[in-house]
């Protein structure tokens, strides 16, 4: 029985390990929806809002560093903290700007050329962004709070006690993140299937030129689905700086939306979400009864040995649009 | 014949006559500021009728349409000469979607439908430009699904599932949910039966006749064309070469004998191939 909890355990954290995996890929899933781009940069924008927002609440000066060392001051910060709440719209607004460059500086000059070339691009856009968070708010490790409650969660762990005589550890933060994924996953939903833009949008996935030719605005629906991702990655990057710190390591969670993709599909909302939950619990699974016998660290490799079996038998993932071929 | 109830909208003597909607002026296009396309293309499109442009693979009829609707900048194609006057006013600094709300749409050739969107979101994104509100735009739908009985039946169906035939009528309805004045159709007849393509013209003819739209059509299926077209322009390598009223074109015996496979002597025998080349060169 206490085995048996424990798994049951092992199995909550996985799913709430997943929803942050989830949340990380929802923006990949955005754009390459609504342009056909794999956009590496994803990874690279979540850290990139992460520091933004620590920045803005600290009030730290941007670009501080290289100032100092070119005209020999010494600024550091303006000695203010702002609100949470003002901080997260301000660094909404920076990602809306970002997407309004991305779209004015790279994509306008990159219409109806092939995928690997708009992809090429964003490899490109995601150095450029990591250096500029770097050079705009420097290196260091930072510590981003903006009211998430974190620690064990008391309450469920008393309710369990009392039902099974065996405490859950669950995170807050962690059911934080599963609550504000469902909300974002409807809210995105509910746009792309109901709205004018949302139809728009999936028109211009589909088929650039005859988009055009309807009189949709495919400079406008490019700033739009960027500004969207922007804000995926502020919500992504909001909760791994809350988890674990803002640090330059965090773009690296980009990887691990990757077999995510695979999974559920790179076209699909729902896709990236049961993906990232089959992840998050089978990598926790695995690691716990494998795990042992082979000497650990399974979750390393399992999310992308998953994939692989996936892209041998099954090429879409689980959700993604079944490719549409007429004899 | 069908269009003898449609007396060509004038004579070429008397075309000044006729309310140009949309007049193409000496129009030159280059591709990748270095393919010519166009040599200097000319024509008047009059409010209310069907004029076709028809013409051979590469004649130009795709890029004089695009050059219209101003798609061409997407294919990294250029108006390098010449005006485009829609109601005489220059558009060609106007963009697809400021033309749309001007009442120009134009239908693709091969059909272009949002394939993964059913068939009544693809007519929807046609009302993408429209501010007259839901109500009226439901009403634009019945509009369609009257002219498209087929669409009504797949209105709920994938668009890339459905047939050929099925993606053209996708393709025309939803331009139709414009709310155009004009609508510049390219090559509707692609790879349709027979049969279905006379299933088309009927719709245009009934859509120009019943809403009022005026057709500029690029069309290799001169038979066809000529008989529901009231006025046809013929380019050949991007100049126009003859124009005139359907019918006369119709009894041309050089259009007959290059586009309509038709000549008085009957049936060509091979021998002949080489006069025909000869006689050509009076078209270039």
């Amino acid at each position: 029985m206490e085995q048996f909890l424990y798994a049951a355990e092992v199995v909550v954290n996985g799913l709430m390990a997943g929803v942050m995996y989830a949340l990380v890929a929802l923006g990949f899933v955005l754009i390459y929806k609504a342009s056909g781009v794999f956009n590496y940069a994803q990874g690279v924008m979540a850290l990139f809002a992460a520091l933004t927002l620590v920045g803005l609440q600290n009030g730290q000066v941007p670009f501080a560093h290289m100032i100092n060392a070119t005209f020999g001051t010494h600024l550091d910060t303006f000695g203010w903290t702002l609100p949470a709440i003002v901080a997260i719209a301000l660094t909404a607004l920076v990602m809306v700007g970002l997407a309004i460059a991305i779209e004015k500086l790279v994509l306008k000059h990159l219409v109806n050329q092939v995928p690997i070339i708009l992809f090429m691009a964003t490899i490109g856009l995601a150095w450029f962004l990591e250096g500029l968070g770097d050079v705009m708010w420097g290196a260091d490790i930072k510590m981003l709070d903006v009211g998430v409650p974190k620690g064990a969660s008391e309450a469920l762990m008393t309710v369990t006690e009392q039902w099974t005589g065996y405490g859950f550890y669950i995170d807050r933060l962690d059911i934080w993140a599963a609550a504000i994924a469902a909300m974002l996953v409807a809210a995105l939903m509910v746009f792309s299937q109901y709205t004018k833009q949302g139809r728009a949008l999936r028109a211009v996935a589909d088929d650039h030129q005859a988009a055009l030719s309807v009189g949709i605005s495919l400079r406008f629906i490019w700033v739009l689905v960027w500004s969207i991702a922007g804000f995926v990655a502020l919500v992504a990057g909001i909760m791994w700086g809350s988890k674990s710190g803002v640090q330059f390591s965090l773009s690296l969670i980009a990887l691990k939306a990757l077999p995510v993709l695979m999974l559920g599909g790179f076209t699909s909302i729902p896709g990236a979400i049961v993906g990232g939950l089959i992840i998050g619990v089978g990598e926790k699974l695995f690691e716990f009864y494998v795990g042992p016998l082979v000497g650990g660290a399974t979750e390393n490799w399992f999310a992308y040995v998953l994939a692989l079996i996936f892209l041998v038998f099954r090429p879409q993932g689980l959700f993604g649009e079944k490719i549409i071929e007429r004899v | 014949m069908l269009d003898a109830a449609h007396p060509a909208p004038a004579a070429p003597a008397a075309e000044p006559a006729a309310p140009a909607l949309l007049e193409v002026n000496n129009i030159e296009v280059i591709y990748n500021h270095v393919i010519l396309v166009l040599k200097g293309v000319s024509l008047t499109v009059p409010k209310g009728g069907i004029t076709a442009l028809l013409g051979g693979n590469g004649a130009g009829k795709t890029t004089t349409l695009k050059a219209v609707s101003n798609l061409l900048h997407s294919e990294r194609g250029e108006v390098t000469k010449g005006s485009i006057l829609y109601r005489g006013e220059d558009i060609a600094a106007l963009n697809p979607a400021a033309l749309v709300r001007k009442g120009v749409i134009q239908v693709m050739e091969g059909r272009h439908c949002f394939e993964h969107l059913t068939v009544e979101e693809n007519l929807l994104t046609g009302a993408y430009t429209r501010t007259d509100g839901s109500a009226a735009i439901k009403r634009d739908l019945d509009m369609v699904y009257a002219y498209f009985p087929r669409l009504k039946e797949r209105r709920r169906s994938q668009a890339g599932y459905t047939s050929g035939g099925e993606q053209q009528m996708v393709a025309m309805g939803r331009a139709l949910m414009s709310r155009p004045e004009t609508i510049l159709l390219d090559e509707p007849s692609m790879g349709l039966a027979p049969q279905l393509v006379e299933q088309i013209f009927e719709i245009v003819k009934a859509v120009n006749e019943g809403e009022g739209v005026t057709f500029l059509l690029a069309e290799q299926n001169t038979n066809v064309a000529l008989r529901y077209a009231h006025h046809g322009y013929i380019l050949e390598s991007g100049r126009v070469v003859m124009d005139g009223p359907a019918a006369a074109l119709r009894e041309n015996p050089d259009v007959k004998e290059f586009y309509l496979g038709m000549s008085d002597e009957g049936r060509k025998s091979f021998r002949d191939v080489r006069s025909y080349r000869r006689r050509k060169r009076w078209l270039a």
